[in-house]
């Protein structure tokens, strides 16, 4: 009886742990510093959460068909550069498409060794996270990137616009989650990635066919990544070519608080959403009760570590894992 | 033998798993120097009583003597200390590493520094080989030796050790003849140092030939002890089976329709040759053989998982390149696998959208999927099947075998096949649901389906099958039809014996295994 | 010959092949493009290579030692920085002094022990928990980088004492300092790997690990010590980098967990464990160095470098893939 309760126990702190640690930190945040739950606060910190948002709704997809994506941050600096670039060459209605075929194509070359040559995605993605980095250093040929007319573009409205009273990279983000919630949980090609991610084998031989399926989760990380360095170009109309260096990590570390498992098979992209904001609210209130910043590196190691340490523990019903 | 105690003795072991009991008072003794044979259908129980021997699973009753002390296996490592060894069916090797190291594992000789003792392991392994007599040496990578060598390697670990009781699991599945002579030798030499021996295996001829006792158990029933001397190949079957068959269960009821499906010559590589077969609509075709005998492989290739090296597949007539499973659903072939959760299942996902998934595409609102036309296929089999389950929603990991394979079979019948294989479509399942998949194998026949049937259980096979064929060592021995097979033909058949007289049953090519029907060009 | 036979051969060849290939091509490349004078198979360039292999070469060993075992270390980058950060600043303490001189071994020692107990929390974290080693050591490259900046925030650390530099350009028989590190380090770690049980059991483990488990072995004490020993190194490898440089910047040893697994890739270890040797290895190391060094001779910067190491690992993927295929009959999934 003791032991079913301690399952249970388990089981449910496994399942909303983080929810529950997150609220506590709220009212924790709270209480150090009044200012943390204010309107303005909040809208600040989702706002500055939606290029990191937007990649990790990306990166959901990848993860849940069962494979890795380090390569995201190294593709955000990459299409970043571009827009930028082409923005004073061919101007933005062109620059913008010719940016996502460009950045679109390098995820169907990944999509391609992960998902037909069946290549660990671990290791390709950390080896496309160097190569795309030096395609950006070559491309930029290692300078700043900056708009001449920076007052007279209308290309500033991905970044620095506002609309219904909300700032584009909000609605921008609730529009790409939308969608992307819509495609995974509605469509067929959504169950076809949760299959993939649950049991390639049993998806093969249900004739599904796990090598496109794969590709498109690649095609569609690129496209957010793609999505968050138009954010960021947008914002800063000028950038280093090192922008989004360490994103992918900060990515993962949401997608994993939002639940979703690194074997593949579950999250979804409410849970994601989720993750993406607990990291945003614990980094801007961990600042605003006067941490340094990398106070949240460590934080967010912690947090990693015990999110997925509740998750197995919760399956394995122990604690402890029964490694000799 | 008679002065000698036995150096094991298991009495009345009971084990019970949630809703099965799965050993049922076995009581089961090994002498010393004797081989003693433990037989029995899939699902008998072998595997469970060797486990309990193991000390993977404990008792719920019963006592393991070894000599005259009652002894507890409380873990694998505990059974190994006490001189329990087994030769398992899937090795347990480190392919990268060597020979000597693979037997020494966990137990290297070391000195100075933590340093491993190579001189002293390169002499302790070269003198356990040398008693094994086999051609190869303690340095050898062993993911370079053959199956059978590797199987040597098993072997020899179990000679580091003092072992009073060495457990051989299907030793052979993977062997060659010569390979064989050498393995048997081998357990020869073991007898000699006074070691019991427990041999697992379905093959009759070789039980015959070494062994020296035979217990049989059926459905976690111990069934009784025979000397070897004293028994017939029939008598042991009888009880196996345990009951004699009504062959006219399978008599059909229906006239067949045209022909679904021909296979002319297809071999694949090694793993099966020439193989050539025919069923038509309305019947239940049973392919009966081995572990390894090619058939899981045969229905993987119809099914677009493997690439035949040779042959043809004609679908009503007509000859088809199947070259994915998408491909096999398209042309009207399903498969229920043999690994129902491994292959049929995704485990973590509901009961209806596993049902579901081969016609996902198909089942369309607009841009997404249309839930509603999901849940209809859902209830449809749901009761069609008879399958409980509380909701569409569970997790199709709660649910039990039975339900599970329901589930499977479900999943294929949505999609209105023309040809079904359904491959090892009761193992691990219980009793009750086991005659109600039967009963629905046979009733998917009368409504027009062809069916092919892969099982390892006679009497599965007996009871669905109109015809069956018989496979051995990746080849056709023999197409019995229900009226003429008997359990003696189809087991010699099966062990590859040659049959004495070969009628030319439903034109299909059987014959001797010394003269191989040539490959097909 | 016995199937897996040519391509093991291939295998353990290819990076020597590999090397040679990078030679031949950065020497005639660099007769037409070179902005030196010098050539490139110089000897003393040849020597300088093998002294700027160290700091990567150092720490590829241990990756060899833990990806054998079956896991993989991605945070030896900022282990790497927190040991130099520890070496140069420990140097400064108030409570050392008076020791003059003698500070040097007393930071070495600080600057050792922080790296292996690093290395050792992320394996004890692996094995109490049975979180995956990825996790672990991909949340404690976060977390350690975030150590490294409570030292001095963004502000570099540095600290030059002279003897220090002395020693760490002192050359002895002709090798640098840093040199005898790599090859000692190489040599200790290749006994350990195929001279000691500890090594023949990691093996074991990455190999086949129920296997292992049921043999015995105990395999939560052997991974931490692996990671232990992983931890150690990336401080040797900031003790010998340091102890020259005396400077370091906060991001220090960022992607060098790239450089190294791409060097222990290319030494042909596996992914998944249970293959792979120190010596192939080492060909990797001195295979990533010649490339970002010839890329150089031939006038290419480093974002090439960058381009051709992450598209070389995955063409070494892709090669291993094939010579792994088992033919037609395999099943298709």
């Amino acid at each position: 009886m003791a032991d079913i309760t301690k399952q249970q126990i388990g089981a449910f702190l496994g399942k909303q742990g983080i929810l529950i640690a997150f609220f506590a930190f709220l009212i924790g945040f709270t209480i150090a510093n009044p200012k943390f739950l204010t309107p303005d606060n909040v809208l600040s910190v989702i706002r500055s959460s939606a290029i990191l948002g937007v990649m990790a709704l990306g990166v959901t997809f990848v993860v849940i068909s069962g494979n890795l994506d380090l390569s995201v941050g190294s593709m955000m600096s990459f299409s970043t550069i571009v827009v930028l670039d082409l923005h004073d060459k061919i101007g933005p209605a062109l620059a913008i498409p010719a940016m996502f075929a460009m950045t679109l194509a390098l995820g169907a070359f990944i999509g391609f060794l992960v998902g037909r040559l069946k290549l660990n995605s671990l290791i390709v993605t950390l080896g496309m996270l160097s190569a795309i980095h030096g395609l950006t250093l070559t491309y930029s040929g290692g300078k700043n990137m900056d708009i001449a007319d920076k007052e007279g573009t209308w290309f500033s409205v991905f970044g620095q616009g506002e609309a219904l009273g909300l700032p584009v990279p909000i609605l921008m983000f609730v529009a790409v989650a939308a969608f992307l919630g819509l495609v995974l949980s509605k469509t067929s090609f959504g169950r076809k990635v949760y299959a993939v991610g649950g049991n390639s084998t049993a998806a093969t031989f249900s004739g599904i066919p796990r090598a496109r399926t794969v590709f498109i989760c690649y095609l569609i990380s690129a496209a957010c990544a793609a999505t968050a360095g138009l954010i960021q170009a947008s914002r800063s109309l000028g950038s280093q070519n090192t922008v989004g260096q360490g994103l992918e990590l900060e990515v993962l570390a949401a997608v994993i608080l939002g639940g979703a498992s690194l074997l593949g098979g579950s999250g979804t992209i409410f849970k994601t959403v989720i993750g993406v904001l607990i990291l945003g609210f614990i980094q801007n209130g961990l600042l605003l009760i006067g941490l340094q910043f990398y106070v949240q590196f460590i934080v967010t190691w912690v947090i990693i570590i015990l999110a997925v340490w509740l998750d197995i523990a919760a399956k394995r019903g122990k604690l402890w894992s029964q490694i000799a | 033998m008679t002065d000698k105690k036995p150096v094991l003795r298991l009495e009345n072991i009971v084990k019970t798993f949630p809703g099965v009991r799965a050993l049922d008072g076995v009581s089961f003794s090994v002498m010393p120097g004797e081989v003693h044979a433990l037989m029995g259908e899939n699902g008998a129980g072998k595997s469970t009583l060797m486990k309990v021997l193991g000390g993977i699973h404990q008792p719920d009753s019963g006592t393991i003597f070894m000599g005259d002390n009652p002894v507890v296996m409380a873990g694998p490592l505990e059974a190994k200390a006490k001189g329990i060894v087994f030769i398992h069916q899937e090795l347990s090797l480190a392919e990268e590493l060597s020979v000597a190291e693979n037997i020494y594992l966990g137990e290297l000789p070391t000195k100075s520094l933590g340093r491993v003792d190579w001189a002293k392991l390169a002499d302790q392994t070269n003198a356990i080989l040398k008693k094994l007599n086999v051609g190869f040496d303690a340095n050898t990578r062993v993911g370079d030796l053959s199956i059978a060598n590797q199987q040597m390697v098993e072997i020899a670990r179990a000679l580091t050790v003092d072992a009073k009781a060495v457990i051989f699991d299907e030793p052979t599945a993977s062997l060659t003849d010569s390979e064989k002579v050498v393995l048997f030798d081998v357990i020869a030499d073991l007898q000699e140092t006074d070691v019991g021996i427990i041999y697992i295996s379905h093959r009759m001829e070789e039980i015959f030939k070494i062994t020296n006792r035979i217990t049989v158990l059926r459905d976690g029933q111990y069934q009784g002890t025979v000397e070897t001397a004293d028994s017939t190949e029939e008598s042991v079957t009888q009880m196996m089976i345990g009951r004699t068959l009504d062959l006219s269960r399978t008599t059909s009821d229906h006239a067949l329709g045209d022909m679904a499906l021909e296979v002319r010559g297809l071999s694949c590589g090694k793993l099966y040759q020439d193989v050539s077969f025919e069923v038509r609509r309305g019947e239940v075709l049973g392919f009966y053989g081995l572990v390894g005998a090619g058939r899981t492989e045969i229905a993987e290739t119809l099914f677009g998982l493997r690439t035949p090296s040779a042959g043809q597949i004609l679908l009503d007539g007509k000859e088809v390149h199947i070259t994915s499973p998408s491909d096999a659903i398209a042309r009207g072939i399903s498969l229920v696998p043999e690994d129902r959760k491994g292959q049929g299942l995704i485990l973590g996902m509901n009961c209806r959208d596993n049902m579901t998934l081969p016609q996902i595409d198909a089942l369309k609102s607009g841009p997404f999927v249309a839930e509603k036309a999901e849940s209809k296929i859902f209830d449809t089999y749901f009761k069609q099947l008879d399958i409980r389950t509380p909701s569409w929603k569970q997790q199709v990991g709660n649910l039990s075998g039975g339900n599970q394979q329901k589930i499977v079979i479900g999943k294929w019948l949505s999609m209105h096949p023309k040809v079904l294989i359904v491959d090892e479509p009761t193992r691990g399942i219980d009793v009750g649901s086991k005659s109600e998949i039967h009963k629905l194998l046979r009733a998917l026949a009368s409504k027009g389906y062809a069916v092919i049937v892969i099982s390892s259980e006679m009497p599965e096979v007996l009871h669905v099958s109109d015809r069956i064929v018989s496979m051995y060592s990746g080849r056709v021995m023999r197409t019995f039809t229900s009226e003429e097979v008997t359990e003696d033909t189809l087991i010699q058949a099966i062990s590859g014996i040659p049959a004495k007289q070969v009628p030319d049953a439903g034109g299909v090519a059987g014959s001797d295994r010394a003269t191989p029907v040539p490959l097909h060009s | 010959m016995k199937p897996g036979t040519v391509s093991t051969a291939l295998k353990s060849g290819a990076i020597w092949g590999f090397i040679i290939l990078e030679l031949i091509f950065f020497s005639v490349m660099g007769e037409f493009m070179a902005i030196s004078d010098s050539g490139f198979l110089d000897w003393d360039n040849m020597l300088l290579l093998l002294k700027q292999s160290a700091p990567i070469g150092i720490i590829a060993m241990g990756m060899t030692l833990v990806m054998v075992n079956g896991n993989i270390d991605l945070s030896v980058g900022a282990t790497f920085a927190i040991a130099a950060i520890v070496l140069l600043d420990s140097m400064t303490w108030p409570i050392f002094a008076g020791l003059g001189d003698w500070v040097i071994p007393v930071a070495w020692v600080l600057a050792l022990s922080v790296g292996t107990l690093l290395g050792a929390l992320n394996g004890l974290i692996v094995w109490k928990t049975g979180v995956d080693a990825f996790i672990v050591t991909l949340g404690a490259m976060l977390g350690y980088r975030g150590i490294v900046f409570m030292f001095n925030g963004e502000q570099p650390t540095s600290h030059l004492n002279w003897t220090l530099v002395d020693f760490a350009e002192a050359e002895v028989l002709g090798l640098a300092t840093a040199t005898w590190f790599l090859l000692a380090a190489t040599g200790v770690i290749w006994f350990i790997m195929t001279k000691t049980v500890h090594g023949r059991n990691a093996y074991a483990i990455g190999d086949n690990r129920a296997a292992a488990v049921n043999a015995g072995i105990r395999v939560g004490p052997h991974m931490m010590i692996n990671f232990a020993i992983i931890g150690f190194l990336a401080g040797l490898s900031a003790v010998v980098f340091y102890s020259e440089s005396g400077s370091v910047n906060p991001n220090d040893g960022q992607l060098y967990e790239l450089w190294v697994i791409t060097a222990v890739v290319l030494g042909g270890t596996k992914i998944t464990g249970g293959a792979g040797s120190v010596i192939g290895t080492f060909g990797g190391v001195i295979a990533i160095q010649l490339l970002r060094k010839g890329l150089g001779h031939i006038g290419a910067d480093t974002s090439t470098v960058n381009l051709v190491i992450g598209l070389i690992l995955v063409v070494v993927l892709i090669l291993d893939r094939q010579l792994n295929m088992k033919g037609k009959e395999e099943l298709k999934v």
